[in-house]
């Protein structure tokens, strides 16, 4: 009988399996455990992978770390709303927030060099969007989020917002610049 | 209350419907279908907007249209079928009268109620916060509470159909074990369970929230809880349409499953594994460790994977071997040459399978693995997927299933079926088309959920390579050949039901189960084989589904390691 009668036959579980499908499960299964191992691999020997460190942090605090980080190190402001933009030294901590609808403040960065970038919004979820490299973060309010990133090639890049973030959306995007190291 | 135990007994078909339980499968389906009209007209306006060459809508209204979109579609359409889905498996299938008809119509009326409200408070145009609602951005109340309403009759409509089960098994209406396709619809109620559970938890507080009872809600456990209810919800789809493609498979060709084992045991890893999945949507979020992201997302060692090939080689295995068996045992493909593909039936499941396959289930395992999705969270990638999946997947397997659901569930005629041939290939092309391109742009960073990629008079916008203006453009183009093709699908049914020649039947009448319902068939107890060696070739039976598993199997394995190359030239983080 088909699939949508009961099993012709009492016990049905002793009957053999075909060889087209055990062959095939047996494929399968020696893939998906390629897959899963891929994932573990890539953490010891890739280069790419998402930092585990967080903390629980508050608008006011993380608004205080940043800025001090623009105090400090402040080079220019750009556009109409004199955005800074911040040139840390290599392997400092950056702050970056996120915040209806705007990236604050503008980091510039030197090429090969480690930051920890260190992400939090001030309201709602946004998604840390690094374009044209296509790295995509989601960032949470009350989160710090440490990624520890070294760009590897100097130009502008762009960061846009691709958590759906209310009717302002599509208008929250920033720079990153990536400079040679003098 | 006496029970009403009166049947029909389809004369094309055989089946058998209890009389309540055909009613409220009616009104199930054409509630489903009301919200895919809706849902079609809003996908509409949404394509035209993403398509830039026309950007339709103003971005308060893209944003409200985006998110009814997503519930009617994801949502409404899809779970009111699903509960016609699970009615006509327990009570059509296993010759069964419905438990409790009264409670399935309070559940149906709960659930049109709950759909209702959660409309309102999206077209009031201050809920505009998606299909996720992701807190802490806040809806109106009733856009939770029609959520809730919804989940409550969706919950009892489960039970109603783990009540039949009982009922079945106790008043003797089947013999030996449950067919397959219910087996799988069980796996889609016992998923549904857990969704809703899940729904319950995060929605709840979340309704109390937005009244003000609630002070906050934490972002990360709202996503981590609101997946479980969202992304399971989607398992349901996937459990309950692979369904159809073995009811499909079963109708069409009468195709026996391969093996029973092999199906049942493949439906158990989901109801083990499937949910784990929900953790796909958390890989790019902080506060989450790289193990618990690992175990989760491969589902555990990806056994719901490895369910899903098994599912993909049976069902047209089941078919190559029940034509085979007819005749058509030349060379490797004569079996699917020869196969009905004027049939809308046929064609819409084989596209299903063949479209969930390739680019549903492979990019799903992309966007799964913990280190890839960093290059794809968020883009448009995602709705590119979930298109495959859900729409080439779960809602063309429902058309197909009910170009055969029209003359035996309501009698009438198929209307237009010229263009019922037709149907499942503009429909099911166009979606390839549409979820193609749109993975396409996600690989080049195109957000998803977004009004207005070139940021129009923004001084800091980022400015899109050009191939990504042009795979949005085809994008737009394939989606509206979908839409077409939805509109075809919507016209044959609609027409079909409510103007369609009635199939008269001489001596036709509803008779109690003890008068005209046969005794269930008893299954024989023989000594067990494996299928007839005089098909096939070398010992397999099914060679043609054979090689095309390893067609996929190469595509699969060439496109992940694609990816791990792309992710390689990124800037190293850690």
């Amino acid at each position: 009988m088909s699939a949508i009668s009961s099993p012709s036959e009492r016990v049905w579980w002793k009957q053999p399996l075909d060889r087209v499908e055990g062959t095939w499960i047996a494929i399968a299964f020696i893939w998906c455990l390629i897959m899963f191992f891929m994932m573990p691999y890539w953490h010891v020997y890739g280069k790419q992978n998402l930092s585990n460190e967080a903390y629980r942090t508050t608008p006011e605090a993380f608004t205080a770390k940043t800025t001090a980080m623009v105090e400090k190190y402040k080079v220019r402001e750009e556009t109409d709303q004199k955005i800074p933009v911040v040139h840390p030294p290599a392997g400092s901590d950056v702050y970056l927030i996120a915040r209806l609808w705007q990236w604050y403040p503008m980091l510039e960065l030197e090429e090969g060099k480690t930051y920890r970038l260190h992400l939090a919004s001030m309201d709602w979820l946004h998604g840390f969007s690094l374009q044209p490299e296509n790295i995509n973060i989601e960032v949470h309010p009350n989160y710090e989020h440490v990624v520890t990133l070294t760009p590897t090639k100097a130009g502008t890049y762009s960061i846009i917002c691709n958590e759906y973030c209310g009717i302002n959306h599509h208008t929250m995007a920033s720079r990153l610049y990536v400079v040679k190291p003098k | 209350m006496a029970v009403n135990r009166m049947f029909r007994t389809c004369p094309s078909t055989g089946l058998l419907y209890h009389e309540p339980a055909e009613k409220l499968i009616r009104w199930n389906a054409v509630a489903g279908v009301v919200s895919l009209l809706i849902g079609g007209i809003l996908a509409l306006l949404v394509t035209s907007t993403r398509w830039q060459a026309i950007h339709l809508l103003s971005p308060d209204w893209f944003y409200l249209v985006l998110t009814a979109h997503g519930l009617n579609m994801l949502v409404f359409w899809i779970i009111f079928f699903e509960i016609a889905v699970l009615y006509f498996c327990a009570s059509t299938l296993l010759r069964c009268r419905l438990a409790a008809p009264g409670m399935a119509w309070l559940a149906f009326v709960l659930m049109v109620a709950g759909a209702i409200v959660n409309n309102y408070s999206v077209t009031r145009g201050d809920s505009s916060v998606m299909f996720t609602s992701y807190a802490p951005m806040g809806a109106h109340p009733t856009f939770y509470l029609g959520l809730i309403l919804f989940a409550v009759g969706a919950l009892i409509a489960c039970f109603v159909f783990f009540g039949t089960l009982v009922v079945a098994r106790s008043e003797r209406t089947y013999n030996g074990s449950v067919p397959l396709v219910t087996f799988g619809a069980v796996t889609a109620a016992i998923i549904a369970v857990f969704t809703i559970a899940s729904g319950a938890i995060i929605l709840i507080p979340t309704f109390l929230w937005s009244i003000g009872l609630v002070d906050y809600i934490d972002s990360l456990m709202y996503r981590t809880v609101w997946w479980a209810f969202g992304h399971s919800s989607q398992q349901i789809n996937v459990a309950a349409h692979v369904s159809v493609w073995y009811a499909i498979a079963a109708i069409v060709f009468g195709a026996k499953p391969m093996s029973e084992k092999v199906s049942r045991t493949a439906f158990l890893l989901y109801i083990c594994f499937l949910q784990l999945a929900s953790a796909h949507h958390l890989l790019a979020d902080p506060g989450l460790t790289s193990n618990w992201k690992i175990f989760n997302t491969s589902y555990a060692m990806y056994l719901a994977v490895l369910a899903s090939m098994v599912h993909g080689l049976t069902v047209p295995g089941a078919i190559e071997v029940a034509q085979r068996e007819k005749g058509f045992n030349n060379g490797l493909f004569e079996w699917l040459r020869k196969a009905p593909w004027g049939n809308p039936s046929f064609s819409a499941m084989f596209i299903s399978l063949i479209g969930f396959g390739f680019l549903g289930g492979i990019s799903g395992v992309m966007m799964g693995t913990e280190q890839l999705n960093l290059i794809i969270h968020n883009t448009i990638y995602v709705p590119g997927h979930f298109h495959a999946t859900v729409v080439i997947g779960t809602t063309l397997a429902f058309m197909g299933l009910t170009y055969f659901l029209i003359p035996t569930l309501f009698r009438r005629q198929l209307m237009f079926p010229g263009m019922a041939k037709w149907q499942p290939y503009v429909f099911g092309l166009g979606m390839c088309g549409f979820s193609l391109f749109m993975m396409g742009a996600g690989t080049l960073g195109v957000p998803r959920r977004h009004w207005d990629i070139s940021f129009a008079g923004n001084a800091l916008g980022y400015e899109f390579p050009g191939t990504a203006w042009l795979m949005m453009g085809l994008m737009g183009a394939f989606g509206l050949a979908a839409i077409v093709g939805g509109t075809m699908y919507l016209l044959i049914t609609v027409g079909s039901v409510f103007l369609g020649k009635r199939i008269e039947t001489p001596g036709f009448a509803h008779v109690r189960a003890k008068d005209g319902v046969a005794p269930a068939p008893q299954p024989v107890a023989v000594a067990i084989t494996s299928h007839g060696s005089n098909i096939g070739t070398a010992g397999f039976v099914a060679p043609g589904t054979f090689s095309l598993a390893i067609v996929f199997l190469v595509a699969f394995v060439l496109y992940y390691f694609v990816n791990w190359k792309y992710l390689s030239t990124v800037w190293p983080l850690s």
